[in-house]
């Protein structure tokens, strides 16, 4: 079995690989910083006994994304599982002034993801299976003013994967959407999120893996935020925007 | 740009608490980042906070928590040199290798313990008779100075900052990674011999008896005073590639909230003890046990330190020099059963005689570790007493395990101080590297 993970130097994202690797899969860590990715893929070798290789992936190459998953699924002989872990939150208060920071944001987060998985859901077709998970947001589940443009990208990354789901549920490809809450890496170090827990990356990793082994389309880390979100969602427009939440 | 969090933090024993601008670097680089983001108020590194006092800690100032540079980078299997990150835990380590046959070449008493920690206390284990330290077993040492390099160092390569930095508690430098030599094993499974021991001299005899052993550590009451005084359990092992029974297996304990300080009193402790020794009625008990119960028997407990309730509680671990009397010995369990206070848990054994220079704790000798809960100042009335005890002796503290101690006992324990520290200011003349120990010993720049 194998797996690619894009974006793999992420903390949520490398202890996907590992819990894959630990369930026997060679893995493929691609990642913009190379020697991070050859760091990660020594680990997990040496950890798992498996086969691990870091290839270098920038998000918004676009031209080189064919070739990124052409060399991914040549080491691996075929892709079983992909995770698409790449993304970034941006300055929210700079792109509202520079439309090059706002557009980056945007093709980091969507048009690399549609980008890598339309390419992915192709190969995965051919081969008749596979398992595509998608690293969305529950900031896509609705439009706040803190971090709308982040948000909307996610939610449009949501979107895509669940209409990407329905294409190719007849072809055996199944594809996951994970929304994750807080969870404890870079992104919330030193963030105050109250009373809200904050889930572990190891944790969220074992909740990711478990649910693409049963096959579930949606999952929000942890569970409790589906019904977070069920509430955020179901606030009147007329109300919420007089709202700062 | 790193991300500082304003976070309070403790050592193993829950005191003192100091409050820092707390940074996670996940990489070496965003380690150099966070280097050159010091702010002038001192910087330390933390790993996952297993010393007891204020060693990990440097109020005020800037910490960086190493727990996510966990990569192992490399394996040679043909010589068992392993290289690892700063965080890689000894955890990481045991259960990576000793199912192939290779196992840390130290292990201290627990093994939530991270490489870099190990190294900076230069920790020991039960086989510190036979193996000496962690140093002992490490080579390129990868150490960002002061000045932003990367110095790699170890007993051939600048030996002067590696033996700085062995025992020295993070005061030299942010470790980035090392190679450490795993050691064959036979197998995952340990022989032990548990001696029950009637008083002081039965145990040392049966240590001097015990040369078979690569694995020695004994369990020591240290409530009961006159004939019994010094009655424990002697704990003797080495490697086996035999199988424990099967179906033996420990249940995995959590004390899941701080316990309300009155539960460990003199009276509860002094129960414990009894009911410890009273626990095993054979002179001798021979068994096979996995490597977990028998080096890391307190990990089974999760928090097992949240026990000593909220104001936590102090370990005072000396190490004296052999004496046929064991004056020294006699003399610190006879002021703690007059103190009134008792130690729950108290660790004797007897050290080989490899040392390391500078502020490495083992010494040829006896060392002797006890678990008090913090009473204030009766409890640091009592140490200063035992001070004394070890100072006159010839003996000296664990700096790992303080939280109290004082500048000139320090300095009379340790007169090598001040050859450490000047090396120490060579490396490192601006005083960027702190920490609250070093302020209170005088071991680093001390403006606040």
């Amino acid at each position: 079995m194998s797996t690619l993970i894009l974006g793999a130097t992420s903390r949520v994202a490398s202890r996907v690989a590992h819990r894959y690797a630990a369930a026997g899969h060679d893995v493929v860590l691609a990642a913009i910083e190379l020697e991070e990715a050859q760091a990660l893929a020594a680990d997990v070798r040496l950890r798992h006994q498996v086969k691990a290789v870091a290839i270098r992936f920038d998000a918004t190459d676009f031209d080189a994304h064919p070739a990124v998953i052409a060399e991914a699924a040549q080491v691996l002989g075929g892709i079983d599982v992909a995770l698409i872990a790449f993304g970034a939150m941006g300055d929210a208060a700079r792109a509202r002034q520079e439309f090059s920071a706002a557009r980056q944001v945007i093709e980091i987060n969507y048009s690399a993801a549609v980008s890598v998985a339309e390419l992915l859901a192709a190969h995965m077709v051919a081969r008749g299976k596979g398992t595509l998970i998608g690293i969305a947001s529950v900031a896509g589940d609705r439009g706040r003013q803190s971090n709308y443009l982040y948000g909307s990208a996610k939610g449009a990354l949501a979107l895509y994967l669940q209409g990407l789901r329905n294409r190719l549920h007849k072809d055996g490809v199944h594809v996951l959407t994970v929304k994750p809450g807080f969870m404890d890496t870079r992104m919330t170090w030193g963030v105050d999120t109250g009373r809200v827990p904050v889930l572990s990356p190891e944790a969220a990793a074992e909740a990711i893996f478990r649910a693409a082994e049963r096959g579930a389309d949606v999952v929000y880390l942890p569970p409790f935020w589906r019904l977070i979100m069920g509430g955020i969602r179901a606030i009147p427009e007329a109300l919420f925007k007089r709202m700062s939440l | 740009m790193s991300t500082w969090a304003e976070q309070s933090l403790h050592g193993w024993g829950h005191y003192p608490v100091h409050g820092a601008l707390v940074a996670r670097p996940e990489s070496p680089a965003e380690v150099a980042q966070a280097l050159r983001e010091h702010q002038g108020r001192g910087l330390l590194a933390y790993g996952l906070g297993r010393s007891y006092g204020d060693a990990p800690l440097l109020e005020g100032g800037q910490v960086l928590r190493t727990e996510r540079l966990d990569r192992m980078l490399s394996f040679d299997d043909s010589t068992g040199w392993a290289r690892i990150e700063a965080g890689v835990t000894v955890e990481d380590l045991a259960r990576t290798f000793a199912p192939r046959g290779w196992f840390p070449p130290v292990v201290p008493g627990t093994w939530y313990v991270t490489a870099a920690g190990a190294l900076a206390n230069d920790i020991h284990g039960k086989n510190h008779h036979l193996d000496g330290t962690w140093a002992d077993h490490v080579r390129r040492v990868e150490l960002l100075t002061a000045s932003g390099e990367v110095v790699v160092c170890d007993a051939e390569r600048e030996p002067d900052l590696f033996w700085a930095t062995v025992g020295g508690l993070g005061l030299t430098g942010l470790i980035l990674s090392m190679e450490v030599r795993m050691v064959p094993i036979p197998g995952p499974y340990i022989e032990v011999e548990t001696v029950k021991v009637r008083d002081l001299d039965h145990f040392f005899q049966v240590s001097a008896e015990s040369g078979g052993y690569s694995h020695t550590v004994s369990w020591i009451d240290t409530t009961t005073r006159g004939r019994g005084m010094g009655r424990g359990h002697f704990m003797r092992g080495r490697w086996t590639a035999e199988r424990p029974p099967a179906g033996l297996h420990l249940p995995r304990l959590t004390v899941p909230f701080d316990a309300p300080n009155a539960l460990l009193n003199r009276a509860t402790i002094t129960l414990f003890n009894e009911a410890y020794y009273q626990r095993q009625r054979a002179a001798r008990v021979r068994a096979i046990t996995g490597y977990e119960p028998f080096f890391f028997p307190l990990d089974a407990v999760d928090g097992w330190n949240r026990a000593y309730g909220p104001r936590g509680f102090l370990q005072y671990q000396l190490v004296v020099p052999h004496d046929p009397e064991r004056r020294a010995i006699r003399a610190v369990m006879e002021a703690v059963t007059r103190s009134g206070m008792a130690s729950f848990l108290a660790v004797i054994k007897e050290f080989g005689d490899r040392i390391h220079p500078h502020l490495s704790f083992p010494r040829p000798g006896v060392t002797l570790a006890m678990d008090f809960p913090n009473r204030g100042r009766p409890l640091l009335d009592l140490f200063d007493r035992l001070d004394r005890i070890v100072l006159d002796a010839g003996g000296r503290l664990y700096l790992g395990k303080d939280a109290r101690l004082s500048r000139d006992t320090f300095r009379a324990m340790y007169p090598e101080w001040e050859g450490w520290r000047a090396l120490r200011d060579t490396w490192d003349p601006e005083g960027v590297f702190r920490s609250s120990l070093g302020r209170r010993l005088g071991l680093c720049k001390e403006d606040r």
